[in-house]
């Protein structure tokens, strides 16, 4: 009675072997693109041409950017990059286990203490053999940025920018503004502003991380990098004297920044810069996605936040770096090194900047020809620093900084007055989250 | 269908076995012997199945949660787990800044959903059983904002209430410098704020509760107190408030759920900050997200399941007294 899809009489036994036939085809079909990416290159046959990839840039514009590396990595090697693309945060809240169970070869991550972390937890394997290919394409401060605590190489970066104060050419020109390089310069120029019915300072913090900018540049303008970075490991303590200064130097320029500043968002608060209503604008590079007019654009500037401390100077630039780690076990590590290597490249960095414009390569062997104006001085700000850092919640705990320091600050502008006891209860609640 | 198998037990017992299991008549008095080994297989697994559900969902992760309450742990591989004893509810006590507050904000919440909404909804549930014209229509309109996602309606409010852009401060002109009112931002205001949507929400979901309610008082009594003379807020007073009683418990309850599970709307709004810190978000901001504090939040976790069981308790104790009465 059984009659089978291919319209033979058929018993149960042989309907098995159509199964397992169907089975066996579909691994075969499985196999044929795998079989395929072979046939490009000549090295070790039997190794699988597949390497995976985690990648949190779900944004349109990096999303292609990125596949067109990966595009140029397959066509030079033969070996096939999988690429599994998660939204930005759900893959930042889920890294913990996601890099415990099993994630993908290679994974996009960032500089700086939230790499050392996993690197310290053995969930991130070292990658000293890739650095020594590299190595010479990345100028000193990019080096100390993708080493561990361990001194070992754990991340390739890809592409930086740097935090600054964000002005318009044609409002500095009209009004007679300066660019201002020391402390006394931004109040005078703020108080200025000010009486010129200006908006000095825009500002929005609804998200609660834009108040860690203002808080960096102040601080190690002030204090220094070695500071910044003793005070984000939790080694230095948060009553310091040295933080109280940082924290009255802020209050003297807050009445300067816009006020509401709690209910917004850094988008609304870059279209005040947008509409020539507010004259700086403290925040990344990135800021210049909110100019969607060309000629506002290029009408916009910045300027490296001023000297406050002269031992210091301007030495040291918020430059966030993004780019590439080698997960703990990966199933194909010669592909995966070969894969960092080649995003190693200057050559990957340039396909990346083609398509995204508000950032600049890590790379200083990157073409930089046909980067924008922003860019080049981005470029320029980055690499004539002595020290970079990366923001305050990539350079210390992300436990520490989401749940202390970001309603700390937020607490802080709301009521400037009380910083001695925001500043014992930030150093309590630091030692125990660094005790743990 | 209890009568219908007693019916048959005793038939069952005088019938000579005709089939097999002849030791099922062996069995004593009781329910074993009117079922066959597939009945209690049946049994078992409709219980069985449910029950280790039960265990396994609820129990041993609550139970879990409790015991992490008292370590510290990054959420990285087990042998991190450090046991600290009271060391996380010290902290949580004596050094958070944004617990009390947190605390304080959960029973505002309650208490401001069962002064405003709550009489509302029934007030809107009143007139809505008169029978009035398009009764249908506003009983749909004031529903919907139960059935939109409370994460769309934090999002529409948090639009209406951007100082900027809102539509609030653009009517009443208070988005220019030195004018701004911050619903937000403002520590002093913005839980205010997320109340009046959290109310606009609880308003419809009290009325669909009450018009239930009020659909089951009988109409008999209503036309007894109006013969007695009583005039309609005394009808209401003696007569259909009283009878409402299992209705009021209920909402009671399911107020008491929501001020303590309140977080979507907030998150949404303005992630807990100053202001509007609540239990809920405190453990989401604690344990979500890498490198997170897994004992800490759990800490968190444990007292807002305290408080729950400080309010449901009393209930349970309540209700189970009333039965065996009955």
């Amino acid at each position: 009675m059984h009659r089978s899809s291919f319209g033979q009489p058929n018993t149960g036994s042989s309907r098995r072997a159509v199964l397992r036939g169907l089975g066996g085809a579909a691994v075969l079909g499985a196999g044929i693109p795998l079989l395929s990416a072979c046939g490009g290159s000549s090295s070790s046959a039997g190794d699988s041409k597949t390497v995976t990839l985690g990648s949190n840039s779900s944004d349109a514009v990096p999303k292609k950017a990125f596949a067109e590396i990966y595009a140029a990595f397959t066509k030079k090697t033969g070996t096939k990059v999988d690429v599994n693309t998660k939204d930005h945060n759900t893959f930042q809240e889920q890294i913990n286990s996601y890099l415990q169970g099993t994630p993908d070869d290679v994974f996009t991550w960032f500089a700086g203490y939230r790499m050392q972390f996993f690197a310290a937890k053995n969930l991130a394997s070292p990658i000293d053999d890739v650095w020594t290919k590299i190595g010479g394409n990345f100028p000193d401060a990019m080096q100390k940025l993708s080493k561990g605590a361990d001194g070992k190489y754990y991340f390739v970066p890809l592409y930086t920018y740097p935090w600054a104060l964000f002005y318009r050419k044609s409002v500095f020109q009209e009004k007679g503004y300066q660019v201002p390089t020391t402390w006394d310069q931004l109040v005078a120029l703020c108080k200025q502003m000010k009486k010129d019915g200006m908006v000095p300072i825009a500002f929005g913090d609804k998200d609660a991380w834009p108040a860690m900018g203002t808080f960096d540049q102040i601080n190690f303008r002030l204090n220094g990098y070695d500071f910044h970075v003793e005070l984000m490991a939790g080694k230095a303590a948060w009553t310091d004297a040295k933080v109280k200064a940082v924290f009255d130097h802020w209050a003297e320029l807050l009445p300067y920044h816009q006020d509401g500043f709690m209910g917004r968002t850094w988008q609304d608060a870059a279209q005040t810069l947008v509409s020539k209503k507010a004259g700086m604008y403290l925040l990344g590079t990135f800021v210049a996605q909110q100019f969607t007019n060309k000629a506002d654009l290029d009408d916009l500037d910045f300027f490296a936040f001023p000297e406050i401390n002269s031992a210091y100077g301007q030495d040291t630039v918020e430059a966030p770096t993004d780019g590439f780690m080698l997960s703990k076990s990966p199933k194909n590590h010669a592909a995966a090194v070969k894969l960092l290597e080649y995003l190693g490249t200057p050559e990957a960095e340039q396909i990346y900047l083609k398509a995204d414009s508000s950032v600049v390569a890590a790379s200083s062997k990157a073409d930089t020809s046909s980067y924008t104006a922003l860019q080049k001085k981005a470029y320029s700000m980055i690499s004539g620093a002595k020290s970079l850092t990366q923001f305050m919640d990539r350079d210390s705990r992300p436990d520490f900084t989401s749940t202390v320091m970001q309603p700390g600050l937020q607490k802080f502008l709301q009521n400037p007055k009380g910083v001695d006891s925001l500043l014992s209860s930030i150093e309590r609640q630091k030692k125990q989250i660094f005790a743990s | 269908m209890t009568s219908e198998t007693t019916t048959e037990s005793p038939e069952a017992a005088d019938v000579p076995p005709s089939g097999p299991a002849p030791e099922k008549k062996r069995v004593p008095q009781g329910h074993g012997r009117l079922l066959t080994r597939r009945d209690r297989f049946t049994l078992a697994l409709m219980a069985g199945v449910p029950t280790i559900l039960h265990v396994a969902l609820v129990w041993v992760t609550a139970l879990a949660s409790i015991a992490l309450a008292f370590t510290t742990w990054d959420g990285i591989g087990f042998d991190a787990i450090k046991w600290v004893g009271l060391d996380n509810f010290t902290q949580l006590f004596s050094d958070n800044p944004q617990f009390w507050p947190a605390v304080e904000h959960n029973i505002i919440w309650f208490v401001a959903l069962i002064l405003i909404p709550t009489p509302m909804g029934l007030f809107l549930a009143l007139q809505l059983d008169k029978n009035i014209r398009f009764s249908r229509v506003y009983q749909t309109a004031y529903f919907l904002p139960v059935v939109v996602s409370l994460a769309v309606t934090g999002f529409v409010w948090q639009l209406v209430y951007n100082p900027d852009t809102g539509l609030i401060n653009s009517i009443i002109g208070a988005n220019t410098p030195g004018h701004y009112i911050d619903w937000i931002g403002d520590p002093d205001l913005n839980l205010w704020a997320v109340l009046v949507a959290a109310s606009w929400r609880h308003t419809g979901y009290m009325m669909i509760l009450y018009l239930a309610g009020l659909k089951g008082v009988d109409p008999s009594l209503r036309e007894a107190s109006a013969l007695d003379g009583a005039n309609e807020w005394q009808t209401f007073k003696n007569v259909v408030f009283p009878t409402l009683r299992p209705t009021n418990t209920v909402v009671l309850v399911v107020t008491i759920i929501e001020a303590l599970r309140a977080f979507d709307l907030v998150f949404v709004f303005n992630k807990g900050a100053q202001g509007t810190e609540l239990l809920s978000i405190l453990i989401t901001n604690n344990i979500i997200g890498e490198s997170s504090r897994i004992g800490y939040g759990s800490a968190i976790a444990v007292v807002l399941l305290v408080i729950s069981l400080a309010v449901i308790i009393p209930y349970l104790i309540a209700t189970f007294r009333k039965e065996r009465r009955a």
